[in-house]
Protein backbone atom coordinates (compact mmCIF):
# COMPACT_ATOMS: atom_id res chain seq x y z
CA UNK A 1 0.00 0.00 0.00
CA UNK A 2 1.14 3.28 -0.84
CA UNK A 3 0.40 6.44 1.27
CA UNK A 4 -0.16 9.70 0.01
CA UNK A 5 2.39 11.66 0.56
CA UNK A 6 0.04 14.63 1.91
CA UNK A 7 -1.34 12.06 4.31
CA UNK A 8 2.00 11.22 5.58
CA UNK A 9 2.25 11.32 9.62
CA UNK A 10 4.16 14.04 11.42
CA UNK A 11 7.09 12.59 12.72
CA UNK A 12 8.34 15.73 14.53
CA UNK A 13 5.47 16.62 16.52
CA UNK A 14 5.52 15.22 20.32
CA UNK A 15 4.96 11.66 20.54
CA UNK A 16 3.66 10.72 23.90
CA UNK A 17 5.13 7.11 24.41
CA UNK A 18 7.39 5.32 22.20
CA UNK A 19 6.04 4.69 18.64
CA UNK A 20 8.62 1.93 17.99
CA UNK A 21 8.04 1.94 14.45
CA UNK A 22 10.23 4.42 12.99
CA UNK A 23 14.52 3.61 13.12
CA UNK A 24 17.45 3.41 11.58
CA UNK A 25 19.06 0.43 10.45
CA UNK A 26 22.55 -0.34 10.06
CA UNK A 27 22.88 -3.48 7.64
CA UNK A 28 26.38 -4.93 7.30
CA UNK A 29 27.95 -1.56 7.01
CA UNK A 30 31.56 -1.55 6.94
CA UNK A 31 34.55 1.03 6.52
CA UNK A 32 38.32 0.92 5.24
CA UNK A 33 40.89 3.22 5.17
CA UNK A 34 44.02 2.61 3.07
CA UNK A 35 43.19 -1.20 2.63
CA UNK A 36 42.75 -1.47 6.43
CA UNK A 37 38.98 -2.90 7.83
CA UNK A 38 38.41 -0.16 10.77
CA UNK A 39 34.75 -1.47 11.35
CA UNK A 40 33.14 -4.34 9.75
CA UNK A 41 29.80 -6.33 9.54
CA UNK A 42 27.82 -3.37 11.66
CA UNK A 43 24.13 -4.53 12.20
CA UNK A 44 22.31 -2.14 14.61
CA UNK A 45 18.55 -0.85 14.62
CA UNK A 46 18.20 2.29 16.15
CA UNK A 47 14.77 2.92 17.61
CA UNK A 48 12.54 5.90 18.65
CA UNK A 49 12.42 6.52 21.91
CA UNK A 50 15.66 4.67 22.91
CA UNK A 51 18.97 5.48 23.81
CA UNK A 52 21.68 3.70 22.71
CA UNK A 53 24.85 3.55 24.17
CA UNK A 54 28.38 2.50 22.01
CA UNK A 55 31.37 2.16 24.07
CA UNK A 56 34.63 0.67 23.24
CA UNK A 57 38.23 1.43 23.62
CA UNK A 58 40.11 4.20 21.91
CA UNK A 59 41.03 2.98 17.78
CA UNK A 60 37.10 0.79 18.26
CA UNK A 61 35.94 2.84 15.07
CA UNK A 62 33.02 4.64 17.42
CA UNK A 63 33.57 8.38 16.13
CA UNK A 64 34.15 6.22 12.29
CA UNK A 65 30.56 5.20 13.25
CA UNK A 66 29.21 8.52 13.94
CA UNK A 67 30.63 9.49 10.53
CA UNK A 68 29.20 6.85 8.80
CA UNK A 69 25.88 8.10 9.95
CA UNK A 70 26.42 11.49 9.33
CA UNK A 71 27.32 10.79 5.63
CA UNK A 72 31.03 11.84 6.06
CA UNK A 73 33.23 8.89 4.79
CA UNK A 74 32.28 6.04 2.43
CA UNK A 75 31.36 2.77 3.54
CA UNK A 76 30.16 -0.61 2.43
CA UNK A 77 26.66 -1.74 3.25
CA UNK A 78 23.80 0.26 3.85
CA UNK A 79 21.96 2.79 6.18
CA UNK A 80 18.55 3.57 6.38
CA UNK A 81 15.98 5.85 7.60
CA UNK A 82 12.52 4.75 8.10
CA UNK A 83 9.88 7.00 9.93
CA UNK A 84 6.53 5.81 11.58
CA UNK A 85 4.94 4.82 8.50
CA UNK A 86 7.58 2.33 7.49
CA UNK A 87 8.50 4.62 4.65
CA UNK A 88 12.12 5.23 3.90
CA UNK A 89 13.37 8.83 4.70
CA UNK A 90 16.01 9.55 2.03
CA UNK A 91 17.16 12.72 3.15
CA UNK A 92 16.77 11.93 7.10
CA UNK A 93 16.97 15.22 9.89
CA UNK A 94 20.29 13.98 12.00
CA UNK A 95 21.00 15.88 14.68
CA UNK A 96 24.70 15.78 15.91
CA UNK A 97 26.20 17.37 19.26
CA UNK A 98 30.02 17.17 18.73
CA UNK A 99 32.76 16.18 20.52
CA UNK A 100 34.57 18.85 22.77
CA UNK A 101 34.19 21.98 21.22
CA UNK A 102 36.20 24.55 22.11
CA UNK A 103 35.47 27.96 21.34
CA UNK A 104 38.55 30.99 21.37
CA UNK A 105 37.20 33.43 24.14
CA UNK A 106 37.47 36.29 22.06
CA UNK A 107 35.26 34.51 18.91
CA UNK A 108 32.91 37.74 18.27
CA UNK A 109 30.33 34.25 18.00
CA UNK A 110 26.82 34.55 20.12
CA UNK A 111 24.84 31.22 20.60
CA UNK A 112 21.97 32.87 18.47
CA UNK A 113 24.65 33.37 15.79
CA UNK A 114 25.38 29.58 15.71
CA UNK A 115 21.65 28.87 15.29
CA UNK A 116 21.26 31.54 12.39
CA UNK A 117 24.19 30.11 10.98
CA UNK A 118 22.89 26.32 11.15
CA UNK A 119 19.48 27.41 10.36
CA UNK A 120 18.92 31.47 8.42
CA UNK A 121 19.72 31.69 4.48
CA UNK A 122 19.75 35.37 5.58
CA UNK A 123 24.19 35.97 6.33
CA UNK A 124 24.19 36.31 10.20
CA UNK A 125 26.42 39.06 9.60
CA UNK A 126 23.91 40.95 8.36
CA UNK A 127 21.62 41.15 11.35
CA UNK A 128 19.38 37.85 12.50
CA UNK A 129 15.29 37.43 11.68
CA UNK A 130 12.76 37.62 14.81
CA UNK A 131 11.61 33.82 12.66
CA UNK A 132 15.37 32.95 13.28
CA UNK A 133 15.81 33.96 16.93
CA UNK A 134 11.95 32.16 17.80
CA UNK A 135 13.69 28.74 16.57
CA UNK A 136 16.91 29.35 17.97
CA UNK A 137 14.69 30.54 21.79
CA UNK A 138 12.37 27.48 21.21
CA UNK A 139 15.50 25.20 20.63
CA UNK A 140 17.36 26.09 23.71
CA UNK A 141 13.74 25.97 25.65
CA UNK A 142 14.25 22.60 25.14
CA UNK A 143 17.26 22.57 27.21
CA UNK A 144 16.67 25.24 29.61
CA UNK A 145 19.15 27.34 28.17
CA UNK A 146 17.12 30.01 26.32
CA UNK A 147 18.81 32.82 29.18
CA UNK A 148 22.63 32.06 26.95
CA UNK A 149 20.74 33.33 23.87
CA UNK A 150 22.35 36.17 23.25
CA UNK A 151 25.80 34.95 25.21
CA UNK A 152 29.34 34.64 23.60
CA UNK A 153 30.40 30.87 22.78
CA UNK A 154 33.55 31.55 24.04
CA UNK A 155 32.32 32.54 27.50
CA UNK A 156 29.71 29.39 28.16
CA UNK A 157 30.97 26.43 30.25
CA UNK A 158 31.27 22.91 29.48
CA UNK A 159 28.00 22.31 30.30
CA UNK A 160 26.30 25.03 29.16
CA UNK A 161 28.37 24.87 26.12
CA UNK A 162 26.80 20.96 25.57
CA UNK A 163 22.74 22.05 26.60
CA UNK A 164 23.33 24.63 23.62
CA UNK A 165 24.47 22.48 20.92
CA UNK A 166 22.12 19.79 22.25
CA UNK A 167 18.91 22.24 21.63
CA UNK A 168 20.87 23.28 18.55
CA UNK A 169 20.71 19.47 17.35
CA UNK A 170 17.17 19.47 17.99
CA UNK A 171 16.40 22.43 15.90
CA UNK A 172 14.69 21.01 13.78
CA UNK A 173 13.60 18.08 16.04
CA UNK A 174 15.66 15.09 13.98
CA UNK A 175 15.18 11.86 12.82
CA UNK A 176 17.79 10.41 14.79
CA UNK A 177 20.14 12.10 17.33
CA UNK A 178 23.95 11.39 17.57
CA UNK A 179 26.30 12.53 20.34
CA UNK A 180 29.96 12.41 19.91
CA UNK A 181 31.60 11.86 23.20
CA UNK A 182 28.94 14.95 24.34
CA UNK A 183 30.07 15.43 27.69
CA UNK A 184 33.78 14.81 28.13
CA UNK A 185 35.68 17.56 30.08
CA UNK A 186 32.19 18.55 31.88
CA UNK A 187 32.49 17.93 35.42
CA UNK A 188 30.39 15.49 37.16
CA UNK A 189 27.49 16.97 37.99
CA UNK A 190 27.51 18.66 34.66
CA UNK A 191 27.45 15.42 33.23
CA UNK A 192 24.20 14.07 35.40
CA UNK A 193 22.53 16.99 34.61
CA UNK A 194 23.19 16.36 30.75
CA UNK A 195 22.16 12.37 30.82
CA UNK A 196 18.63 13.75 32.91
CA UNK A 197 18.18 15.88 30.05
CA UNK A 198 19.11 13.43 27.42
CA UNK A 199 16.91 10.94 29.33
CA UNK A 200 13.87 13.32 29.43
CA UNK A 201 14.20 14.79 26.05
CA UNK A 202 14.54 11.14 24.59
CA UNK A 203 10.73 10.15 26.19
CA UNK A 204 9.24 14.00 24.90
CA UNK A 205 10.31 13.99 21.77
CA UNK A 206 10.35 10.36 21.00
CA UNK A 207 13.93 10.54 19.89
CA UNK A 208 16.05 7.72 18.31
CA UNK A 209 19.45 8.80 20.31
CA UNK A 210 22.73 7.17 19.77
CA UNK A 211 25.40 7.92 21.99
CA UNK A 212 29.09 7.38 22.07
CA UNK A 213 31.03 7.41 25.40
CA UNK A 214 33.33 6.34 28.16
CA UNK A 215 31.51 7.07 30.86
CA UNK A 216 30.61 3.68 31.90
CA UNK A 217 28.89 4.02 35.18
CA UNK A 218 26.28 7.03 34.39
CA UNK A 219 25.20 5.34 31.13
CA UNK A 220 24.55 2.04 32.99
CA UNK A 221 21.60 4.20 34.38
CA UNK A 222 20.51 6.25 31.06
CA UNK A 223 21.43 3.79 28.09
CA UNK A 224 18.54 1.25 26.98
CA UNK A 225 20.65 -0.59 25.30
CA UNK A 226 24.60 -0.71 24.57
CA UNK A 227 26.89 -1.91 22.11
CA UNK A 228 30.26 -3.14 22.73
CA UNK A 229 32.22 -1.85 19.56
CA UNK A 230 36.20 -3.29 18.45
CA UNK A 231 36.07 -2.94 14.82
CA UNK A 232 32.81 -4.99 14.84
CA UNK A 233 30.07 -5.35 17.46
CA UNK A 234 31.24 -7.38 20.12
CA UNK A 235 28.56 -7.89 22.49
CA UNK A 236 24.93 -5.74 22.63
CA UNK A 237 22.09 -5.84 24.88
CA UNK A 238 20.95 -3.96 27.83
CA UNK A 239 23.72 -2.04 29.65
CA UNK A 240 23.39 -4.58 32.45
CA UNK A 241 23.94 -7.94 30.20
CA UNK A 242 26.80 -5.99 28.16
CA UNK A 243 28.77 -4.59 31.73
CA UNK A 244 28.46 -8.49 32.87
CA UNK A 245 30.27 -9.36 29.83
CA UNK A 246 33.39 -10.72 30.53
CA UNK A 247 35.19 -9.33 27.29
CA UNK A 248 33.59 -5.51 28.55
CA UNK A 249 35.14 -5.91 32.15
CA UNK A 250 38.42 -6.74 31.11
CA UNK A 251 38.39 -4.14 28.13
CA UNK A 252 37.82 -1.44 30.73
CA UNK A 253 39.59 -2.91 33.49
CA UNK A 254 36.25 -3.52 35.76
CA UNK A 255 37.34 -5.71 37.83
CA UNK A 256 40.49 -4.33 38.98
CA UNK A 257 38.81 -1.15 40.61
CA UNK A 258 36.96 -3.34 43.63
CA UNK B 1 36.96 55.23 -21.56
CA UNK B 2 35.03 57.73 -21.58
CA UNK B 3 34.51 58.57 -17.87
CA UNK B 4 32.01 61.11 -17.97
CA UNK B 5 30.17 59.69 -15.68
CA UNK B 6 32.68 60.12 -13.06
CA UNK B 7 31.72 64.22 -13.29
CA UNK B 8 29.26 64.23 -10.27
CA UNK B 9 32.10 62.57 -8.21
CA UNK B 10 34.67 64.81 -9.10
CA UNK B 11 32.83 67.48 -8.90
CA UNK B 12 31.60 67.35 -5.39
CA UNK B 13 34.32 66.15 -4.28
CA UNK B 14 36.10 69.25 -5.15
CA UNK B 15 33.74 71.22 -3.63
CA UNK B 16 35.67 69.90 -0.20
CA UNK B 17 38.04 72.71 0.85
CA UNK B 18 40.96 70.95 1.28
CA UNK B 19 43.64 71.16 -1.30
CA UNK B 20 43.74 67.30 -1.80
CA UNK B 21 39.91 67.59 -3.10
CA UNK B 22 41.46 69.47 -6.08
CA UNK B 23 43.43 66.84 -7.76
CA UNK B 24 41.97 64.49 -9.96
CA UNK B 25 44.31 61.45 -9.07
CA UNK B 26 43.06 62.47 -5.44
CA UNK B 27 39.20 62.00 -5.90
CA UNK B 28 39.88 58.52 -8.17
CA UNK B 29 42.44 57.24 -5.53
CA UNK B 30 39.18 57.80 -2.57
CA UNK B 31 36.67 56.13 -5.13
CA UNK B 32 39.04 53.13 -5.67
CA UNK B 33 39.48 53.01 -1.29
CA UNK B 34 35.83 53.80 -1.02
CA UNK B 35 35.22 50.09 -2.66
CA UNK B 36 38.53 48.11 -1.73
CA UNK B 37 38.52 49.18 2.16
CA UNK B 38 35.09 48.28 2.96
CA UNK B 39 35.85 44.97 0.48
CA UNK B 40 38.91 43.76 2.51
CA UNK B 41 37.76 44.47 6.15
CA UNK B 42 34.42 42.18 5.15
CA UNK B 43 36.38 39.72 3.76
CA UNK B 44 38.78 39.81 6.62
CA UNK B 45 35.88 39.19 9.54
CA UNK B 46 36.20 35.49 8.08
CA UNK B 47 40.30 35.40 7.19
CA UNK B 48 40.41 36.03 10.81
CA UNK B 49 37.89 33.70 12.44
CA UNK B 50 38.53 30.60 9.98
CA UNK B 51 42.70 31.13 10.64
CA UNK B 52 43.26 31.65 6.76
CA UNK B 53 45.36 35.00 7.59
CA UNK B 54 48.73 32.98 6.36
CA UNK B 55 47.20 31.33 3.61
CA UNK B 56 46.12 35.48 2.17
CA UNK B 57 49.78 36.23 2.86
CA UNK B 58 51.32 33.50 0.66
CA UNK B 59 48.21 34.55 -1.95
CA UNK B 60 49.86 38.31 -1.49
CA UNK B 61 53.75 36.92 -2.24
CA UNK B 62 52.25 34.23 -4.90
CA UNK B 63 51.82 37.37 -7.04
CA UNK B 64 55.71 37.63 -8.06
CA UNK B 65 55.71 34.82 -9.83
CA UNK B 66 52.16 35.73 -11.52
CA UNK B 67 54.30 38.87 -12.41
CA UNK B 68 57.15 36.64 -13.89
CA UNK B 69 54.29 34.51 -15.76
CA UNK B 70 52.70 37.39 -17.59
CA UNK B 71 56.64 38.98 -18.22
CA UNK B 72 57.25 35.84 -19.66
CA UNK B 73 54.19 35.20 -21.49
CA UNK B 74 54.23 38.91 -22.86
CA UNK B 75 51.06 40.34 -21.59
CA UNK B 76 51.21 43.96 -21.56
CA UNK B 77 49.37 43.91 -18.42
CA UNK B 78 50.18 40.94 -15.72
CA UNK B 79 46.73 41.28 -13.66
CA UNK B 80 45.71 38.10 -15.40
CA UNK B 81 48.29 35.90 -15.23
CA UNK B 82 48.71 36.79 -11.64
CA UNK B 83 45.50 35.88 -10.64
CA UNK B 84 45.43 32.53 -12.64
CA UNK B 85 48.52 31.83 -10.56
CA UNK B 86 46.78 32.70 -7.44
CA UNK B 87 43.88 30.05 -8.09
CA UNK B 88 46.56 27.45 -9.12
CA UNK B 89 48.06 27.99 -5.56
CA UNK B 90 44.51 28.24 -3.45
CA UNK B 91 44.11 24.81 -5.27
CA UNK B 92 47.43 23.90 -4.86
CA UNK B 93 47.78 24.68 -1.03
CA UNK B 94 43.75 22.95 -0.67
CA UNK B 95 45.55 19.92 -2.32
CA UNK B 96 48.49 19.93 0.53
CA UNK B 97 46.57 20.43 3.43
CA UNK B 98 43.54 18.47 2.48
CA UNK B 99 46.58 14.77 1.95
CA UNK B 100 47.58 15.58 5.00
CA UNK B 101 51.56 14.81 6.33
CA UNK B 102 52.06 18.89 6.42
CA UNK B 103 50.54 20.75 8.96
CA UNK B 104 49.25 23.36 7.36
CA UNK B 105 51.20 26.65 8.11
CA UNK B 106 54.06 24.28 7.28
CA UNK B 107 52.61 23.44 3.82
CA UNK B 108 52.07 27.27 3.26
CA UNK B 109 55.26 28.10 4.11
CA UNK B 110 56.99 25.87 1.65
CA UNK B 111 54.99 27.17 -1.17
CA UNK B 112 55.31 30.48 0.21
CA UNK B 113 58.98 30.39 0.03
CA UNK B 114 59.32 28.59 -3.50
CA UNK B 115 57.03 30.99 -5.00
CA UNK B 116 58.83 34.31 -3.87
CA UNK B 117 61.99 32.66 -4.61
CA UNK B 118 60.79 31.75 -7.62
CA UNK B 119 59.06 34.85 -9.10
CA UNK B 120 62.47 36.98 -8.15
CA UNK B 121 64.65 34.66 -9.87
CA UNK B 122 63.01 35.21 -13.14
CA UNK B 123 62.57 38.98 -12.84
CA UNK B 124 65.53 39.39 -11.38
CA UNK B 125 67.35 38.24 -14.64
CA UNK B 126 69.73 40.54 -16.10
CA UNK B 127 68.67 42.89 -13.29
CA UNK B 128 65.74 44.79 -14.06
CA UNK B 129 64.18 43.85 -10.58
CA UNK B 130 63.92 47.91 -9.84
CA UNK B 131 61.07 47.96 -12.32
CA UNK B 132 59.02 46.08 -10.42
CA UNK B 133 59.17 47.67 -6.75
CA UNK B 134 56.04 49.46 -7.83
CA UNK B 135 54.17 46.00 -6.69
CA UNK B 136 55.93 45.94 -3.70
CA UNK B 137 54.37 49.01 -2.45
CA UNK B 138 51.64 49.85 -4.24
CA UNK B 139 50.50 52.88 -5.87
CA UNK B 140 47.09 53.95 -5.30
CA UNK B 141 47.59 57.18 -6.71
CA UNK B 142 47.99 55.84 -9.97
CA UNK B 143 44.01 54.52 -10.53
CA UNK B 144 42.31 55.18 -13.99
CA UNK B 145 38.68 55.52 -14.48
CA UNK B 146 38.81 52.05 -15.71
CA UNK B 147 40.10 50.68 -12.66
CA UNK B 148 37.27 51.94 -10.71
CA UNK B 149 34.76 50.13 -12.74
CA UNK B 150 36.58 47.04 -12.68
CA UNK B 151 36.92 47.58 -8.68
CA UNK B 152 33.55 48.75 -8.32
CA UNK B 153 32.29 45.26 -10.24
CA UNK B 154 34.36 42.93 -7.96
CA UNK B 155 32.87 44.73 -5.25
CA UNK B 156 29.80 44.01 -5.72
CA UNK B 157 29.78 40.28 -7.14
CA UNK B 158 32.46 38.88 -4.34
CA UNK B 159 30.28 40.82 -1.47
CA UNK B 160 27.24 38.81 -3.47
CA UNK B 161 28.78 35.51 -3.23
CA UNK B 162 30.25 36.56 0.16
CA UNK B 163 27.20 37.29 1.60
CA UNK B 164 25.13 33.86 0.18
CA UNK B 165 28.58 31.39 1.96
CA UNK B 166 28.72 33.64 5.10
CA UNK B 167 27.18 31.58 7.35
CA UNK B 168 28.55 28.38 6.14
CA UNK B 169 31.96 29.91 6.61
CA UNK B 170 30.93 30.94 9.98
CA UNK B 171 29.76 27.55 11.15
CA UNK B 172 32.69 25.85 9.59
CA UNK B 173 34.71 28.21 12.10
CA UNK B 174 33.17 27.38 14.95
CA UNK B 175 32.97 23.49 14.73
CA UNK B 176 33.64 21.01 11.45
CA UNK B 177 31.78 18.64 12.25
CA UNK B 178 28.68 20.07 13.35
CA UNK B 179 28.78 22.29 9.81
CA UNK B 180 28.58 19.01 7.93
CA UNK B 181 26.31 17.28 10.11
CA UNK B 182 24.02 20.64 8.41
CA UNK B 183 25.07 19.52 4.94
CA UNK B 184 27.18 23.18 5.02
CA UNK B 185 29.63 21.32 2.95
CA UNK B 186 32.34 23.40 4.68
CA UNK B 187 35.60 22.01 2.95
CA UNK B 188 33.89 23.40 -0.42
CA UNK B 189 32.79 26.60 1.39
CA UNK B 190 36.51 27.60 2.55
CA UNK B 191 38.02 26.78 -1.02
CA UNK B 192 35.46 28.81 -2.92
CA UNK B 193 36.00 31.94 -0.08
CA UNK B 194 40.03 31.01 -0.59
CA UNK B 195 39.54 31.78 -4.11
CA UNK B 196 37.77 34.40 -3.93
CA UNK B 197 39.98 36.17 -1.35
CA UNK B 198 42.85 35.07 -4.23
CA UNK B 199 41.33 37.14 -6.86
CA UNK B 200 40.23 40.29 -4.79
CA UNK B 201 44.07 40.15 -2.86
CA UNK B 202 45.61 40.18 -6.52
CA UNK B 203 43.07 42.57 -7.90
CA UNK B 204 44.11 44.82 -4.82
CA UNK B 205 48.11 44.35 -4.95
CA UNK B 206 49.31 47.22 -7.21
CA UNK B 207 47.49 49.82 -5.38
CA UNK B 208 48.10 48.33 -2.03
CA UNK B 209 51.49 46.71 -2.18
CA UNK B 210 52.37 43.15 -1.72
CA UNK B 211 54.47 44.12 2.13
CA UNK B 212 51.46 44.95 3.76
CA UNK B 213 48.53 43.46 1.56
CA UNK B 214 47.76 41.51 4.06
CA UNK B 215 47.61 43.52 7.05
CA UNK B 216 44.42 45.77 5.09
CA UNK B 217 42.68 42.05 5.59
CA UNK B 218 43.61 41.47 9.05
CA UNK B 219 43.45 44.20 11.35
CA UNK B 220 39.70 45.62 10.77
CA UNK B 221 38.79 42.41 11.62
CA UNK B 222 40.92 42.30 14.63
CA UNK B 223 39.91 44.99 15.91
CA UNK B 224 36.36 44.78 15.25
CA UNK B 225 36.83 41.51 17.39
CA UNK B 226 37.63 43.84 20.84
CA UNK B 227 34.38 45.69 20.19
CA UNK B 228 31.59 43.46 19.99
CA UNK B 229 30.14 39.82 20.99
CA UNK B 230 28.06 39.11 18.07
CA UNK B 231 28.60 38.41 14.44
CA UNK B 232 27.21 41.32 12.93
CA UNK B 233 28.79 43.95 15.20
CA UNK B 234 31.46 42.43 14.42
CA UNK B 235 30.95 42.48 10.71
CA UNK B 236 29.86 45.98 11.01
CA UNK B 237 32.59 47.37 13.28
CA UNK B 238 35.52 45.74 10.86
CA UNK B 239 33.89 47.32 7.88
CA UNK B 240 33.77 50.69 9.42
CA UNK B 241 36.94 50.77 10.35
CA UNK B 242 39.09 49.85 7.16
CA UNK B 243 36.53 52.49 5.21
CA UNK B 244 37.74 54.75 7.64
CA UNK B 245 41.35 53.68 8.07
CA UNK B 246 41.57 53.57 4.24
CA UNK B 247 40.02 57.19 3.41
CA UNK B 248 42.27 58.37 6.81
CA UNK B 249 45.36 56.99 5.51
CA UNK B 250 44.68 58.11 1.93
CA UNK B 251 44.58 61.83 2.88
CA UNK B 252 47.22 61.26 5.53
CA UNK B 253 49.61 60.13 2.63
CA UNK B 254 48.56 63.12 0.70
CA UNK B 255 50.30 65.81 2.65
CA UNK B 256 53.08 63.09 4.15
CA UNK B 257 53.88 62.11 0.37
CA UNK B 258 54.12 58.68 2.13
CA UNK B 259 53.12 55.33 0.20
CA UNK B 260 49.78 55.27 0.64
CA UNK B 261 49.30 51.39 1.34
CA UNK B 262 51.88 51.31 4.22
CA UNK B 263 49.84 54.74 5.34
CA UNK B 264 46.74 53.04 5.78
CA UNK B 265 48.11 49.90 7.54
CA UNK B 266 49.48 52.33 10.02
CA UNK B 267 46.24 53.89 10.72
CA UNK B 268 44.71 50.71 10.54
CA UNK B 269 47.02 49.69 13.38
CA UNK B 270 46.51 52.89 15.50
CA UNK B 271 42.90 52.27 15.40
CA UNK B 272 43.42 48.52 16.34
CA UNK B 273 45.43 49.73 19.94
CA UNK B 274 42.57 52.10 20.64
CA UNK B 275 39.98 49.08 20.28
CA UNK B 276 42.85 47.01 22.79
CA UNK B 277 42.37 50.00 24.70
CA UNK B 278 38.54 50.14 24.97
CA UNK B 279 38.20 46.24 25.49
CA UNK B 280 40.92 47.03 28.45
CA UNK B 281 38.47 49.82 30.05
CA UNK B 282 35.31 47.74 29.54
CA UNK B 283 36.42 44.69 31.10
CA UNK B 284 37.93 46.81 34.01
CA UNK B 285 34.19 48.87 34.40
CA UNK B 286 31.97 45.54 34.17
CA UNK B 287 33.92 43.74 36.12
Amino acid sequence: MQLPAENAPAHHGIAPHRCGECCTTLRNLGVRFHGAAVLEEINLHLHCGELTAVIGENGAGKTTLVRCLLGEIPHSGEVQFLDAARRRADSPVIGYVPQHSSFDHDAPVSVLDLFAASLAVRPACLGVSRAVEAAAREGLVRTSAEHLLHRRLGTLSGGELQRVLLGLALTPVPNLLVLDEPVSGVDHSGREQFYELLSRLRREYDLAVLLVSHDLATLARFADRMVFLDRRIVCEGSPAEVLRDPRVREAFALDSLS
Amino acid sequence: MSSAWLEPWHHAVSLLPFEWARYEFMRLALLAVIFISPLMGALGTVVVANRLAFFSEAVGHAAFTGIALGVILGLANPLWSMVGFALLLTLAITWVRRRGGLSSDTAIGLVMAFTVSLGIVILSRGGDFARYTNFLIGDMLGVTPADVVGLAVLAFVVLGLFFVFFNRLLLASANPALARSRARHPAAAELFFAAMLAVVVTFSLPWIGILVINALLILPAAAARNLSGHVAGYFRWAVVVALVAGVAGLIVSFYASTATGATIVLVAMGIYLLTLLVRGWSARTSS
